[in-house]
């Protein structure tokens, strides 16, 4: 069985180190906020100029002056420190923060990235996304391994408009997990959803990748 | 001289023209001067090139300047939540430059610092590096960015004191502690301006140097994605 959003968001929580400072993307990598393991300390960035973000507010305790990137009202904790969007960035660029989880449209098995454009469509804009795969020491990516056409969106390279070149370190669909190796030695399979087999994985990517001893021999 | 200005019409008069460049705080709808913006609506200058990382919803915010067609170009990150902006871009009608969202608080940063331009790693082999200049530092490839500056840059902070001195809300303060150093004359309103000595200066966010008007405004302060979690679960 594929793995849920919160099946993904449960297994890439599992990138978290103790003492992590994190900035999560949004959509299912927002929801790894609820799977931090109990007793491990991770800080989570906001790159609207946050560090240490609590949870959302109860109803009424709602302050305009507190939000995160998605907009969405938040709340403070006792470590969390505000600072403007030029330190915010300078954090994120600077190479200050641990591990980055987002969303993509695409990924290629060099570590290229595209999740801001589709062509044609009205594109919204990047945000941050541009500075945060260039900028943060880890980035790892949480999609659905294909699109609503049925097309795999793990490929020998993007189609799409690229938000940064041979930066993703690691690749968690809902049918499996691969590592981007470094200086473009290409992906490897490294885990298979609950149910899924090779052939599945083999069928539905279009990327080339090899399998880890590990699973081969499992 | 004195900074502090009766009304944010009175705060505006003589710095508004056609063709201007005009910076906006806020990220979002939060910490966006949103009675500088209406201010500026009503002064009917026209043909403005507003650097703000959003730009507004529709009616609100910078969407009120979208709605009067004052605004012709945008330089922003994102955009997503107007309608309106949506039909006049798809239609031609207003131009539209996207920067990462870091490079254009830094590119502010710079220019409020005198820094003509920097070198960043962030959008280097996507479309924003292209047609500038990249270069190679210790291994890696940089793309040249230039530094911003605007004629007038509108920000809001929380409390001022009658010097300017300025300090921040929470995560209102985003993008406006820069812009306040980017323009060639900055306006700022704030909820409250307090008497000089009744702020702690270590804890002064952005020094009244940078500030040449202010105004007391009271803010509707309208929040885009009213998020909350249930008592019962807690």
């Amino acid at each position: 069985m594929p793995r849920t959003r919160e099946q993904l968001a449960e297994r890439a929580a599992q990138e978290l180190q103790d003492g992590f400072y994190v900035n999560l993307g949004i959509g299912i990598p927002t929801l790894v906020a609820n799977y931090i393991p109990a007793g491990m300390t991770v800080t989570l960035q906001s790159e609207n100029g946050m560090l240490g973000m609590g949870p959302f507010p109860y109803e009424g305790d709602e302050d305009p002056d507190l939000i995160n990137a998605g907009k969405q009202t938040i709340t403070e904790i006792p470590e969390s420190s505000y600072f403007s969007s030029a330190d915010s960035f300078a954090m994120i660029r600077g190479g200050h923060i641990n591990l980055s989880i987002l969303g993509a449209m695409e990924v290629a098995q060099n570590g290229d990235i595209a999740n801001w454009m589709i062509p044609g469509k009205l594109v919204k804009g990047m945000g941050g996304a541009m500075d945060l795969v260039a900028g943060v020491k880890r980035v790892v990516v949480v999609m659905e391994h294909a699109n609503k056409h049925g097309q795999s969106k793990v490929l020998k390279s993007c189609t799409l408009p690229l938000t940064g070149t041979g930066v993703v370190s690691r690749i968690i669909t809902d049918l499996a997990t691969f590592d981007v190796k470094p200086d473009g030695a290409g992906l490897e399979l490294i885990e298979l959803a609950e149910g899924v087999n090779l052939d599945e994985v083999a069928a539905k990517t279009e990327a080339v990748y090899t399998v880890s001893e590990a699973l081969k021999a499992g | 001289m004195g900074k502090i200005y009766a009304d944010v019409t009175s705060a505006l008069e003589g710095l508004t023209f056609d063709g201007m460049t005009v910076m906006s705080g806020g990220f979002g709808l939060c910490g966006i001067p949103e009675n500088l913006i209406a201010a500026l609506r009503d002064s009917g200058v026209k043909g403005l090139t507003v650097i703000s990382n959003n730009a507004g919803v529709d009616g609100f915010g910078l969407g009120q300047l979208l709605g009067t067609r004052q605004i012709a170009k945008m330089i922003s990150s994102y955009v997503g939540e107007n309608k309106e902006f949506e039909r006049q871009y798809l239609a031609g009608e207003l131009e539209l430059e996207f920067n990462p969202q870091g490079t254009l608080a830094e590119r502010i940063r710079a220019g409020g610092a005198g820094i003509p331009a920097f070198f960043t790693a962030t959008g280097v082999g996507t479309l924003v590096a292209e047609g500038k200049e990249v270069r190679n530092f210790n291994g890696r490839d940089y793309v040249m960015e230039t530094g911003l500056v605007a004629d007038l840059s509108i920000v809001k902070a929380w409390k001022a004191d009658e010097r300017g001195n300025l300090v921040f809300r929470k995560t209102a303060r985003n993008f406006n502690p820069m812009m306040a150093t980017a323009g060639k004359v900055t306006v700022v309103e704030v909820e409250e301006i307090v008497p000089v000595g009744s702020l702690d200066p270590d804890h002064i966010h952005t020094p009244g140097v940078y500030v040449d008007r202010l105004v007391q405004t009271v803010s509707e302060k309208r929040i885009e994605q009213r998020t909350v979690r249930s008592r019962e679960t807690a």
